[in-house]
């Protein structure tokens, strides 16, 4: 593997994607990442350079919607899948900024 | 202070686009709805929702670009900005980082000497906005409303070209004037439909290199936005001169305290991980979009004015002010349109309108009484259906109420007091009441006559015709006299 991932590197991710990892799954997390890299690294040898970037799968463009009301009143619906909900809105802890 | 400074600012103005649906669903945008009436597995992040963009949102942003002289990039497309706040329902904000709609262009403001300078554009973009979050201190938890979530924004950067708090107003100033007058937003900072964020530094008067710069949140009047850059350009060079440095952070002006305390340091990673975003595709603007759009621009202040004096005769001083802002130059055409007195409309605006809004620290934008209730104010005193006085009365209650002024008129029996044989009777009372003013006013003091007209407007609750009853009076005095 060329690339190693640091401590440092998979801690930092770890506060980006907000998730908490054991001493195990750090080391499985540094080993996979590296792949990944190894792997980009592998398809970065291919000269792209008259290749243009590519923003969708598809060779679609312009998918548009009218400006025209299509939606009711749904909260009911929507706030069932709250964890927690009070007076009509999504109950979160508490933000402070 | 020994050292001179300069101030250098840049601005980020978000403006809420004025259509009706949100920018990548069919939710409604209205504003003040109850909490989360206006949601949808989209704006509310539900995994499997897929996005669709709002056509007219591209149109709006256009429009802009094109009204500020941008440079159009004709393939752009959108980028995930990822972070998690409750606010953000999907842990990203869609938004363009790449290839923003508009790019490179500027608007022309006042400097103070009277001189002129272009503020340039290094881009405008189209994103959505954020949930509302409400802080609930007994129950320490926080309360999201989505209704917001996924309203459309254009986001407008300009370049670092502003050196103090008037040019600042006055580029906001002239962006707002713009964009008002292409209906693509009202701009209301009080609600939040134009929103700035001040990006501030200083450096020694005449050095190159620009200095480290802070930016600042929560600016919501033109008169917060000039404090917060005094107090900010303050600290900053407190900072310099007692030799410590200038933190590049995020700071949230307190208008109430004035001051301004650091959001987030560098600690806390700023790292959004943009990336193309899978889900829309990409838009591609045809030449003919922009000729429609070129074309369909609306008619701008300068020429509204010009306009105003040539079509409608106005003055100058009128014109200018009567297209300061959109609102007044839209109340004035459709009164117009339907009483055709342009001089009497630009009249009860001036005037009248001008007092009020300053009695009751409004904003020409907050009006909300109807054209055409002024219009028929206007025709009820050309007919001589009421009185000077008794109009400016009317025109209160249309101002706050928006009465229609011939039916309060009616209800209220304001009419004018025409009748000269009922006025006839009042002015004799009056006389007869006041001898001492008659004799006045026979031995020459002709002030006593004030006095009567004032006691016979009073008996009949204001409404008499001033001119009848000028009229009656002086035959009744030189009858008496020549008796």
């Amino acid at each position: 593997m060329a690339n190693v991932i640091s401590d440092e590197v998979i801690d930092y991710v770890g506060i980006l994607a907000k998730l908490e990892l054991s001493p195990e799954e750090k080391e499985a997390a540094k080993k996979d990442m590296g792949r990944m890299l190894d792997y980009i690294d592998k398809l970065n040898e291919l000269d792209t350079s008259d290749v243009e970037p590519m923003s969708h799968v598809f060779p679609v463009h312009n998918v548009f919607r009218e400006d025209v009301v299509t939606n009711g009143d749904d909260r009911e619906q929507m706030l069932a899948n709250a964890p927690e909900a009070k007076e009509w809105q999504y109950q979160v802890p508490r933000t402070v900024e | 202070m020994s050292r001179q400074y300069e101030t250098v600012i840049g601005l980020e103005v978000h403006v809420e686009l004025a259509t009706r649906t949100k920018i990548f669903c069919g939710c409604s945008t209205a504003f003040g709805g109850a909490p989360n009436t206006h949601t949808c597995p989209v704006c509310t992040g539900m995994p499997g929702s897929l996005p669709v963009l709002n056509k007219r949102v591209v149109e709006l942003a256009l429009a802009v670009g094109l009204a500020t002289g941008c440079s159009i990039n004709q393939y752009c497309k959108f980028d995930r900005k990822n972070y998690f706040y409750p606010d953000n329902p999907q842990n990203y904000q869609i938004s363009q980082l790449y290839l923003p709609i508009c790019h490179d262009g500027g608007v022309e403001i006042e400097t103070a000497d009277g001189g002129k300078k272009v503020v340039g554009i290094h881009e405008i973009h189209m994103e959505e906005d954020a949930g509302k979050l409400i802080h609930d201190e007994w129950e320490d938890c926080s309360l999201v409303d989505f209704n917001r979530s996924g309203v459309p924004l254009i986001e407008i950067v300009s370049e670092p070209d502003m050196r103090s708090a008037d040019e600042v107003i006055a580029y906001l100033d002239k962006l707002r004037l713009i964009i008002q007058y292409l209906g693509a937003s009202d701009c209301k900072l009080q609600e939040g439909s134009m929103r700035a964020d001040v990006n501030l530094s200083v450096r020694e008067a005449g050095a190159r290199e620009f200095g480290t710069r802070t930016e600042m949140k929560n600016l919501n009047s033109f008169k917060a936005i000039a404090r917060a850059i005094e107090g900010e350009r303050t600290r900053q060079i407190d900072l310099l001169e007692s030799g410590r440095p200038v933190i590049q952070e995020t700071r949230r002006w307190d208008d109430a305290k004035e001051y301004s305390y650091a959001m987030r340091s560098k600690e806390d990673a700023q790292d959004y991980r943009y990336f193309p975003d899978p889900d829309l595709t990409p838009v591609v603007i045809s030449d003919e979009m922009i000729r429609e759009i070129r074309n369909r621009q609306p008619e701008f202040r300068t020429e509204k004015k010009a306009r105003y004096i040539k079509e409608f005769g106005l003055p100058e001083y009128d014109a200018d002010i009567l297209t300061g802002t959109k609102r007044l130059a839209d109340i004035f055409e459709e009164a117009v349109a339907v009483c055709h007195r342009p001089k009497k409309v630009s009249n009860w605006l001036m005037v009248e309108t001008m007092r009020l809004l300053k009695e009751r620290e409004m904003d020409a934008d907050r009006i909300t009484f109807s054209p055409e209730h002024l219009a028929k104010l206007i025709g009820l005193v050309e007919a001589g259906t009421v009185n000077g006085s008794v109009a400016k009365e009317v025109f209160e209650k249309i101002f706050d109420e928006d009465v229609d002024p011939e039916r309060y008129v009616e209800e209220h029996g304001l009419k004018m007091e025409n009748d000269t044989d009922a006025l006839q009777k009042t002015v004799a009372e009056v006389v007869e009441a006041n001898p001492q003013s008659v004799t006045d006013y026979r031995a020459g003091k002709k002030k006593a006559m004030g006095f009567l007209v004032g006691q016979t407007m009073k008996a009949t609750g204001g409404k008499a015709n001033p001119a009848a009853v000028n009229q009656i009076l002086r035959e009744i005095l030189e009858e008496k006299q020549h008796e």
